[in-house]
């Protein structure tokens, strides 16, 4: 045995460092000017892949498998925020505004994809890049404004979680549809798909304790191994039965609480951040920044009407939960934000190639609204109180409330 | 009795808040993750927050204690969390109580019932932690920790006369 290394391995260890550290320093300028990471990592990715600045060689089969565990650990730590309690009491009141959320902001996605003449898949995946808000991003700009206390903000949340669940349902519905074959062959690897995912939410909900007592352990890197071996166990047996490998590492997260739900937030977290930032990369990498000019006015009309149904989806919701104006306007703002899932979606689309402007489309659209969406939340606060000011609907409690 | 409303956050935790006789509303949010938010609503704006204050939970202990809250109470709702079948309750002591004025050994409590008293409050002070030659005065409240059928049968006890 030898212990001189192949002789890519130096190349490699040089490019995934520089890529690293390119994403590093993006991630400062980024907080430097309070606009969210996720963006400039698919800046950075568009920089190195085919027709960028540098072309990666020997690091981009590393940074595929990396973002593919990227997707799994997102959705993962997504699933841990959610308690089975929670999902079920979000949907039982808000299945209303989750409805509207879904009408208003799927139907612009799929009417320009079959207008562009796009296959129906392709329309029905751009249907959801435009239906999912970033639960990453907003959950940064209500922490960051300190909105997280406001009265219209459980209202935001639960169209997130409903937005999560019923991707849920739509990555395996997806999945069925790319396999193709004839209609019946479709929709019984469907069927087969969405009962899995049904049936594990149940089993995540109801035994969920169990499962996580049995994965805790006091050892921070035992705890680390048993999750990551559970999670991509599940999310691999998920891929094979077309229910999608994010959807089964969602369900694990879910299923996890008490102190396994702890510990894997700590030992997971770090992990999450180096890998999804390489899955963020990914997708820049694998699109050329020459097909982005064409695609550049419909995703800008694109964003702008998305943007529209997501101020009304948050209005509408927010003034069924009795809140006022300029709170509407905030819950609407803060909805606006696309990131990490339309990539997740738009991912799907490039890995199987169904239609190649959906990527560079997909790509200069979470751009718009990732740094959009946050600017448009910070602007509707202010704006809201002059808004309302003018409109005379300031309450009473004015003279009340201070001596 | 102030009412406090409670609101669950999917993803985040939970907002407990209220509205002082002042007429401003002040919240607290428990973060999942542990850390503790204080809110303060806009007076003009009453859905939205103008002042937040995110504090490490024992910052937040030390603010509750500043207050002139008892930690006490709150430790004792960490241990309901950590055991289940394990009940809590408050207990007061009236006049009428056989015990008033007697000593907690006098009560037999725990070979009885299985219940321990493991703290008295006595106005504003909490006594934690009582021995069994602590005298139980009329108007105090003990605090109680056993199994549900365990406290309802010392609820009889402490207040019934005779036994």
């Amino acid at each position: 045995m030898t212990l001189a290394a192949a002789p890519g391995t130096a190349t490699l260890l040089v490019e995934l460092g520089a890529i690293l550290l390119g994403l590093a320093l993006l991630g400062r300028l980024a907080a430097r000017f309070g606009i969210p990471s996720i963006p400039l990592y698919l800046l950075a990715g568009l920089a190195v892949g085919e027709g960028g600045i540098v072309e990666l060689v020997t690091a981009r089969d590393f940074i595929e498998n990396a973002a593919q565990i990227g997707v799994i650990l997102l959705l993962l730590l997504l699933g841990l925020e959610y308690t089975g309690a929670e999902l079920t009491t979000a949907l039982r009141d808000h299945a209303p505004a989750g409805a509207i959320d879904l009408v208003l902001n799927f139907t612009p996605g799929l009417l320009v994809g079959l207008i562009l003449g796009w296959d129906a898949r392709a329309a029905l995946l751009l249907g959801g890049i435009t239906y999912i808000s970033s639960s990453g991003i907003i959950a940064r700009v209500l922490a960051d404004l300190g909105n997280t206390g406001n009265r219209e903000t459980p209202v935001v949340l639960a169209i997130l979680v409903t937005e999560d669940l019923v991707m849920a349902l739509y990555l395996p519905l997806m999945a069925g549809l790319l396999i193709g074959g004839s209609a019946i062959d479709i929709g019984f690897e469907i069927g087969i798909a969405i009962a899995a995912v049904i049936t594990a939410l149940v089993l995540a909900i109801k035994f969920g304790h169990r499962v996580s007592a049995i994965i805790f352990h006091r050892s921070d890197e035992n705890l680390l191994l048993s999750l990551l071996g559970v999670t991509l166990l599940v999310a691999g047996i998920a891929e094979h039965l077309q229910a999608s490998a994010a959807v089964g590492a969602f369900l694990v997260g879910i299923a996890l609480s008490g102190p396994a739900e702890h510990g894997a937030r700590t030992v997971l977290a770090p992990l999450r951040d180096l890998f999804a930032a390489l899955f963020f990369a990914f997708f820049g990498l694998q699109i050329n920044p020459a097909d982005l000019p064409p695609m550049l006015t419909i995703a800008v009309a694109l964003a702008v009407l998305t943007a529209g149904t997501k101020l009304a989806t948050g209005w509408w919701s927010a003034k069924q939960a009795g809140i006022d104006r300029p709170g509407r306007l905030r819950a609407g703002a803060t909805l606006i934000a696309r990131g990490e899932f339309s990539i997740v979606i738009a991912g799907i689309a490039v890995a199987e190639g169904i239609e190649g402007d959906l990527g560079p489309l997909a790509a200069a659209y979470v751009l718009i609204l990732a740094i959009g969406g946050p600017l448009l939340a910070r602007a509707a606060d202010p704006f809201g109180r002059r808004f309302s000011q003018r409109a005379g609907t300031s309450p009473p409690t004015r003279l009340a409330s201070h001596q | 009795m102030t009412e406090i409303s409670e609101t669950k956050l999917p993803g985040v935790g939970t907002l407990h808040e209220f509205e002082c006789r002042s007429g401003d509303r002040v919240g607290v949010i428990s973060h999942h993750a542990g850390r503790r938010e204080m809110v303060v609503y806009d007076g003009d704006d009453q859905d939205r927050v103008s002042e937040s204050v995110t504090m490490t939970p024992d910052e937040a202990r030390l603010l509750a204690d500043l207050l002139g809250g008892t930690s006490v109470i709150e430790r004792l709702d960490d241990l309901r969390h950590d055991i289940a079948g394990l009940a809590i309750d408050w207990l007061p002591i009236s006049r009428h109580s056989p015990f008033a004025g007697r000593t907690i050994g006098d009560t037999a409590m725990r070979t009885r019932t299985g219940v321990s008293i493991v703290a008295i409050v006595r106005g504003d002070h909490p006594l934690p932690a009582p021995g069994p030659d602590e005298t139980l005065r009329a108007n105090d409240t003990a605090v109680v920790v056993g199994t549900a059928d365990g406290i309802d049968a010392a609820a009889h006890i402490l207040a019934a006369p005779g036994v």
